[in-house]
């Protein structure tokens, strides 16, 4: 049985982490599929902090999602870089 | 409209927003010393050090893991090659010298040396090739020490008899105290490595900050998460403060990844590790424990060679300790360069010389 099944791989340096969009996931191989910019890869689970769902983001990193990013807390940070675009006093 | 985690991190919009603010509340002269290979390219990338004010200095530390892994332990692994085993390494190890030649000459010769995206397609092979030994080179952080310690209790899991690993990783926090405790450097600031906090978490740059009182910023690696990780060290440093805060919120938590911590764990302990430039520093590597002993490839192999040569003239031990930048090493763009580099901080493609010669950033200034 391979360990995961064949696709591209994607070129990496050695601490690299992309966040990826979670397509697939195969509970029983411990294993999901993840696609950026439509290349696609199966990517290992045995390390991330929560299984993540169809359409969640995760980072990736050697083969493995690290961790699923928190939608929340990264909009809590957009939140305030638009703030930051409202403010009107001119720049420096 | 749904995330995608990169494009609304590049807003340019915002970047000057930001680059405004640091203008505005910045007069201290600064040193901030970011400790990631990923930061150092975009910090490159995006020429973020002709942006900021010129007291703003942004230099380089230990970031870039084939850089940091010592000249020995270099020679040991093209020593390995030359036994009748594959080698499985990530890419960026091929081209690093050793005292006298390097895994791509190895290969040249005849060796058994092949390029892996992930530990587990070493795994692979051994479980294709069982008659023939597969020793995979295990460097990197802690962002990738628990894949490969994940990576042998797979093996373990399946029995694997001839899987063993050759572990040359470092741990980061470990680093970063020996380099703030070093009176010539001066750091006023530490950016602190995105990917490494997420398994790590806030709580070691607690302890860097509660003993030697310099700020700690966890930064993600776009655009926007450098300047915002920037701002929120020179706010402390402004205001003569030192904490540790996490700027890469989406993916850093205080407790870090406590699973791939348990992994890495469960395989490792922290033992004395020998850096590039940096020298012997305690607790900085991590050794196999008893249950996973099997694995380790000096419980199978007695590896010797002689006393390391690191290139002469090369200064990549002074580019690794932000003591120097590159362009102050008197090889730097000219007998060393990427197309012939002489040390590894010009040959990884993350490495602090690499960055400042594919990115002009001697140049801007």
């Amino acid at each position: 049985m391979p360990l995961y099944p064949k696709s591209v791989k994607l070129e990496d340096t050695m601490c690299l982490g992309i966040p990826m969009k979670v397509v697939k996931v195969n509970l029983a191989k411990n294993v999901a599929k993840v696609d950026i910019g439509g290349t696609q890869q199966w990517i290992r689970l045995d390390i991330v902090n929560e299984v993540p769902k169809i359409g969640d983001y995760v980072i990736v990193h050697a083969g493995f999602a690290l961790y699923r990013l928190d939608e929340k807390e990264a909009q809590e940070t957009l939140s305030l870089f638009e703030e930051m675009l409202r403010d009107e006093t001119p720049l420096h | 409209m749904k995330l995608r985690y990169i494009d609304e991190f590049r807003d340019p919009e915002v970047a000057r927003r930001l680059l405004s603010e640091i203008k505005k509340i910045s007069y201290k002269p600064v040193r901030l010393m970011e400790v990631c290979g990923t930061h150092t390219m975009n910090i490159g990338r995006y020429a973020l050090r002709g942006l900021l004010p010129s007291h703003v200095q942004l230099i380089s530390g230990p970031g870039c893991p084939v850089c940091v892994t010592a000249t020995k332990e270099i020679d040991m692994m093209i020593k390995m090659a030359e036994e009748d085993v594959i080698i499985a390494t990530f890419g960026d190890l091929m081209p690093v010298p050793g005292s006298h030649t390097n895994l791509n000459q190895q290969r040249a010769n005849g060796a058994d040396i092949r390029v892996v995206y992930s530990s587990f397609d070493a795994l692979g092979f051994a479980l294709k090739n069982p008659q023939k030994p597969v020793v995979f080179l295990g460097v990197g952080f802690e962002t990738t020490a628990p894949t490969i310690a994940a990576t042998i209790i797979e093996a373990k899991r399946r029995r694997v008899r001839k899987f063993f690993v050759f572990s040359a990783h470092k741990l980061i926090p470990p680093a970063m105290e020996g380099l703030i405790s070093s009176p010539d450097l001066n750091i006023d600031g530490f950016i602190c490595p995105g990917h490494v906090s997420v398994i790590i978490g806030l709580k070691p740059y607690k302890i860097l900050v509660k003993r030697h009182k310099v700020p700690c910023v966890v930064t993600g690696f776009e655009l926007l998460d450098i300047l915002q990780g920037i701002l929120m060290l020179i706010k402390q440093i402004e205001k003569g403060k030192a904490r540790a805060e996490i700027q890469y919120r989406r993916a850093v938590k205080e407790e870090g990844n406590l699973r791939a911590k348990e992994v890495m764990e469960e395989v490792f302990f922290p033992c004395d590790a020998n850096w590039r430039g940096l020298g012997l520093i305690s607790k900085s590597g991590l050794c196999f424990k008893d249950d996973y002993k099997e694995f380790d490839v000096n419980s199978h192999f007695d590896i010797k060679v002689d006393k390391a040569i690191d290139p002469p003239g090369c200064r990549c031990g002074d580019v690794l300790k932000g003591k120097i930048i590159p362009p102050q090493c008197p090889l730097f763009a000219k007998a060393c360069r990427p197309t012939h580099p002489i040390g590894p901080c010009m040959v990884s493609s993350e490495g602090s010389c690499a960055a400042y010669y594919k990115y002009r950033d001697w140049e801007i200034g």
